[in-house]
């Protein structure tokens, strides 16, 4: 097996990494949101890539197709998708509440204001 | 037995989830709580149900809508279920009912039926990740607790509870979705998501490479969400920002409940098929429990707000419940499980006592708590009592499973003397921060003296607490019988 | 009464007068004070009841309850500890009276907290005493410790808590980091931690390994301050001379060398001891820290602090006779605990005294003193010559059965050790007698004073004459101790 003949698997790792770095090194609230939101949709490529067959059709019978893809795994990361807005949501409201309360969203000042 | 019997396990997680919408829809002052209150001991009442049920020693299923595992989804409970029900049930019913005053002094009355609600999906979610026999489900339900523990700590009057939260959503998302990786890689390998069909297919797999990055990403994740150190630094925050009552709650159960699924996925899945894994698991625990414990105790014993120090404490016996496990014995797994039901009692009382004084003076740091012992003398005796059970002094319930878990480090042919000395030097440690607060309590000089206004809920509560804490000090049958049978269930796992 | 029943009204009565006296303290200085004594009469009759039954060598017992399989909660009594019992209840009487003179004349406060500790204090000590096995010994000795602290602390100031930080702070260190090793190990080398006269061990551990269980034990009760545990004990000298009287004379340090007496008849047992290699350590440990004690006190200027080294010193004669590991030594150790008792509690007693009369601490203020106060002076001597071993008082007769034992030993460490702390207790207390009784005053007091307020020196007189009596009347005490080595060698 070549290491590109699974191509989508990389874009997997990268598309996580890329999320992981702005969680972990960006200050700015809502970048980290951002790259929380890049991480988790990684995990979603994963997912449905996973259940791809090359060539298959949508599993209805009837139509004359022979191989079928596995529905469940869109199944599931429709719901992760769901969980996913819920979070991002919920983050952002967050964030709001911070800027009244703070005036800031940059992770350092807050900090700062919290030292004090 | 009546005809709902065979219907427990999913009204577990059922009736909490299903009350939430309902109690948004209540406006009238005290009647979210009521109805939560009412809803949370009901769930506790199904929890002694299932409890008697499965402390024979035989595990109940259940199909949810009647499909047939590994399609359908199916629910799990055994005698390590029960006891992890007990603990969410009985911790949320015990906050709610002390907490009225406490929390209707700090969530506006507009904002009550959203944030009772919100209590309720906590109290669902964790339910359901601890009946749930489908590791997507899982997922589902700790996104769902998670979610809603998130707008439970947010909920405190102080600003700081907000990037705490923060903190805690960014480092639980993570966790999470760490999780959902490795869930993803087994499925892709094996082709199921049941838990109990997994032990059994993935052995079939010819490259288990995938199986051992799925074990990494799971283990990581969940170590993330139980706060093993070092992945801990959302907890003390956490807990010290979040509304009292609600730290309560979350302190007896929550780390808990991801520490339950980390050891079903090792034990279940992962130890019987993967080679060495058993070493593997102990390797990287071992030294992360020890680390936990002696890193933990000592930033407790220099904190001088409790709940922070409350909260490195937590990161320290959370420390006490893996090294338990790491041993893979027995009587190690037995002390590991009794652990979470002692130091529930242990830490929930402890932080229902914070949550009472801090009824009466303005913040939970020591100098605040100076001399109140006098204005306060039941709360501060039910405290006392509370933190000489998570010392681990005989006759309270911390001392059975420290027992159990020095005897489980003797049964080791090396390095268990090491391990002895170990949990030793710690309690001395939980020594000097318990004896810090009582020091302040009774011997500080206090800047008023007349009497305080406890809540009489709040008090005969916290008592009932530290009586449990005595009571399964003296008459440890109960939770000793669910977790040596959860040992069991665990070890019959191992090969 | 049964005697089942009365060990259970032993343990729980002063729990009861502990609620009593907390209620009566709200209305009442004079009901609490009645309430306190009526609670330590009824304790101490009690535990008097229980006395003919173990005399015919019964050893009536209780279980509450079984914590784990094979460690339960249970009480029997047997000699040692009937002994203990009955000194520690009967002198509380007698202290009652002394505390109520004493807490008074200070004007202290918190007073209703005192005497409530001091009652939960005593149902510890009688839990220690009745304790049927290793682990309910250990739960009533940490109940003792943190049950003595606030009345260690009592005073509240900076210093008092810093010192009452160091006495819990040992305490603890050493029961949780070494003696509940000990316990656990012996639990899981003998299956069970029963107390059973010629030892459970027996047969089941061997070598080095004795060697060290019995430091652990020995180090690892603190209270019974074998060198270098010792350092609570001055510390605990913070306190009201009454819990200093009572508790660290009697009650807490006599649980200390009672427990390893205990532990070596009934855990090791006496003869399997004395042929193992590794347990000869403990002797000269014992003679060191008599030696060593004596020297420090010695040097001491501070009365309280003098007899507390005094009876660091006086305790590991104790241990140091049980190490004998021969009969007559094992009773002496026994019958040491009492005449020990008698004689410390009355130099405290007199040492507390002179502090609320005249509010004199140290040595060199006692000049002349002996005139202004001439009844608690002459207990104070009678106090000092039984510490010495004088006959007629009570410290000669444990000194003879721990010199005979060692005679029967052929022990030369021993004999030594105590011929010369002999002549190191006379060189410190002769020099205060003389001093309060031959020295004049070097100026007279800012304010005159007499003999400090009745019921104190009422109880200081009672306990002198006890350590005169037990001269002349020990005969039951000895006949009770031989149960405890019948069929040694």
């Amino acid at each position: 097996m070549d290491i590109l003949g699974i191509y989508h698997y990389w874009v997997f790792a990268i598309l996580l990494m890329i999320g992981f770095y702005a969680v972990i090194a960006k200050l700015n609230l809502i970048k980290k949101l951002i790259g929380l939101s890049l991480f988790q949709a990684a995990v979603f490529l994963l997912y449905i890539t996973m259940g791809n067959v090359e060539g298959a059709s949508a599993p209805i019978f009837g139509y004359g197709a022979e191989t079928f893809s596995n529905p469940l795994p869109q199944v599931l990361i429709l719901t992760a998708i769901v969980v996913g807005i819920s979070t991002m949501a919920l983050g952002l409201g967050l964030v709001v509440r911070i800027k009244e309360e703070y005036g800031s969203i940059e992770e350092d000042e807050i900090q700062e204001m919290d030292r004090r | 037995m009546n005809a709902l019997t065979p219907h427990l396990p999913a009204l577990q997680v059922i009736v909490p989830m299903l009350m939430a919408p309902f109690v948004v829809l209540l406006r009238a002052r005290s009647l979210p709580w009521a109805a939560a209150t009412a809803t949370s001991l009901l769930a506790f009442a199904i929890a002694i149900q299932l409890t008697m049920i499965v402390i024979g020693g035989t595990p109940m299923t259940y199909q949810m809508g009647s499909w047939a595992a590994p399609y359908g989804i199916e629910l799990h409970v055994d005698a390590l279920t029960a006891l992890l029900l007990l603990l969410v049930t009985g911790a949320s019913s015990v906050a709610l009912i002390g907490g009225r005053e406490s929390l209707a002094a700090i969530i506006s009355e507009d904002r009550e039926p959203l944030f009772f609600a919100a209590w309720l999906l906590a109290l669902a979610g964790m339910a359901g990740i601890v009946v749930s026999g489908d590791a997507f489900n899982i997922f589902v339900f700790m996104e769902i607790s998670s979610l809603a523990s998130y707008v439970l700590v947010a909920g405190g009057p102080d600003r700081r509870a907000l990037p705490a939260t923060f903190k805690y959503l960014i480092m639980g998302t993570i966790g999470a979705t760490f999780y959902l990786i490795g869930v993803g890689l087994i499925y892709m390998m094996t082709g199921t998501l049941n838990l109990a069909d997994m032990e059994l297919r993935v052995h079939e797999v010819a490259d288990q490479k995938p199986i051992l990055a799925a074990a990494g990403f799971i283990t990581v994740g969940l170590a993330l969400k139980a706060a093993i150190f070092p992945l801990h630094v959302w907890l003390p925050n956490a807990y010290t920002y979040a509304p009292h009552i609600v730290t309560a709650f979350l302190a007896a159960c929550a780390t808990k409940v991801s520490l339950y699924v980390l050891l079903r996925f090792d034990f279940f899945v992962f130890q019987q098929n993967l080679i060495g894994h058993e070493f593997q698991f102990a390797a990287y625990l071992m030294p992360l429990a020890i680390l936990g414990i002696l890193v933990g105790s000592a930033v407790a014993m220099f904190e001088r707000n409790i709940k922070r120090m409350l909260a490195f404490s937590s990161v320290a016996q959370i420390g006490y419940m893996m090294l338990g496990a790491s041993l893979v014995t027995a009587t190690g797994l037995t002390a590991a499980t009794l652990h979470m039901f002692n130091h529930a009692l242990a830490k929930g009382g402890l932080f229902l006592a914070i949550a009472a004084v801090a009824m009466v003076v303005a913040g939970s740091r020591l100098s605040d708590i100076a001399g109140q012992a006098r204005r306060m003398p039941w709360t501060f005796a039910a405290l006392v009592v509370a933190g000489l059970s998570l010392i681990g002094i005989p006759g309270t319930a911390g001392f059975i499973s420290k027992w159990y878990l020095i005897n489980a480090a003797l049964e080791l042919e090396t390095g268990g003397v090491a391990l002895v000395a170990l949990i030793l030097v710690s309690s001395l440690m939980a020594v000097v921060y318990i004896w810090r607060i009582v020091e302040a309590a009774y011997f500080g000089e206090p800047t008023s003296d007349e009497p305080a206004r406890v809540p009489m809920a709040l008090v005969v509560i916290l008592w009932a607490v530290a009586i449990a804490n005595i009571g399964f000090g003296i008459a440890p049958e109960l939770p000793l019988a669910l977790s040596a049978t959860a040992a069991d269930i665990l070890l019959g796992h191992v090969q | 009464m049964t005697a089942q029943n009365a060990i259970l009204i032993a343990l729980a009565l002063p729990l009861v007068g502990a609620l009593g006296i907390a209620l009566a303290g709200r209305i009442s200085a004079n009901l609490r004070e009645t309430v306190t004594l009526v609670t330590a009469g009824g304790l101490a009759y009690t535990v008097w009841q229980v006395v003919p039954y173990v005399m015919d060598g019964g050893r009536p017992g209780v279980t509450l309850a079984e914590v784990l399989p094979g460690i339960s909660i249970a009480f029997t009594v047997e000699p040692l500890g009937m002994l203990f019992a009955a000194l520690a209840s009967g002198l509380w009487i007698i202290n009652s009276i002394y505390s109520i003179g004493y807490m008074r004349g200070n004007n202290e406060k918190n007073q209703t907290r005192f005497y409530v500790m001091f009652a939960v204090s005593l149902a510890a000590t009688m839990g220690i005493a009745f304790a049927g096995n290793l682990f309910t010994l250990f739960l009533c000795y940490e109940i003792l410790t943190l049950a003595t602290y606030p009345l260690v602390s009592h005073k509240g100031d900076a210093a008092t808590v810093r010192s009452a930080r160091v006495y819990l702070g040992i305490l603890l260190a050493t029961s949780i980091g070494l003696f509940l090793p000990a316990i656990i190990w012996t639990y899981s080398v003998a299956g069970t931690g029963d107390f059973v006269l010629g030892g459970i061990l027996a047969g089941k551990l061997e070598g080095p390994a004795v060697g060290l269980l019995l430091a652990l034990f020995v180090f690892g009760i603190g209270k019974a301050a074998v060198m270098p545990v010792h350092r609570w004990l001055p510390a605990a000298m913070v306190a009201p001379t009454p819990v200093s009287a009572l508790l660290h004379a009697v009650a807490v340090v006599k649980a200390g060398v009672f427990t390893v007496t205990k532990v070596i008849v009934y855990i090791f047992g006496v003869d399997n001891l004395f042929g193992a290699v590794g347990s000869g350590w403990l002797l000269y440990a014992a003679a060191f820290t008599i030696i060593a004690a004596s020297v420090v006190a010695l040097r001491q200027q501070n009365l309280k602090r003098l007899l507390a080294y005094s009876t660091v010193a006086q305790l590991s004669y104790v241990v140091m006779a049980a190490a004998i590991l021969k009969p007559l030594a094992e009773i002496g150790a026994a019958i040491h605990i009492v005449a020990h008792a008698f004689g410390k509690i009355t130099l405290f007693f007199a040492a507390g005294a002179i502090y609320v009369a005249a509010k004199k601490t140290e040595l060199w203020q006692l000049k002349g003193i002996g005139y202004r106060m001439p009844i608690t002076m002459t207990a104070f001597t009678i106090g000092a010559i039984s510490m010495i071993g004088v006959p007629p008082t009570a410290g000669f007769v444990s000194k003879w059965y721990i010199l005979a034992g060692a005679f029967q030993a052929d022990n030369y460490v021993a004999i030594m050790t105590i011929i010369l702390s002999t002549a190191l207790n006379a060189a410190y207390f002769l020099p205060i007698i003389y001093m309060a009784w031959f020295m004049r005053e070097t100026e007279p007091p800012a304010k005159p004073h007499g003999e400090a307020p009745w019921p104190a020196v009422l109880a200081l007189a009672l306990t002198a004459l006890l350590t005169l009596a037990f001269f002349f009347f020990n005969g039951p005490v000895l006949e009770l101790e031989r149960q405890v080595v019948a069929g040694m060698s």
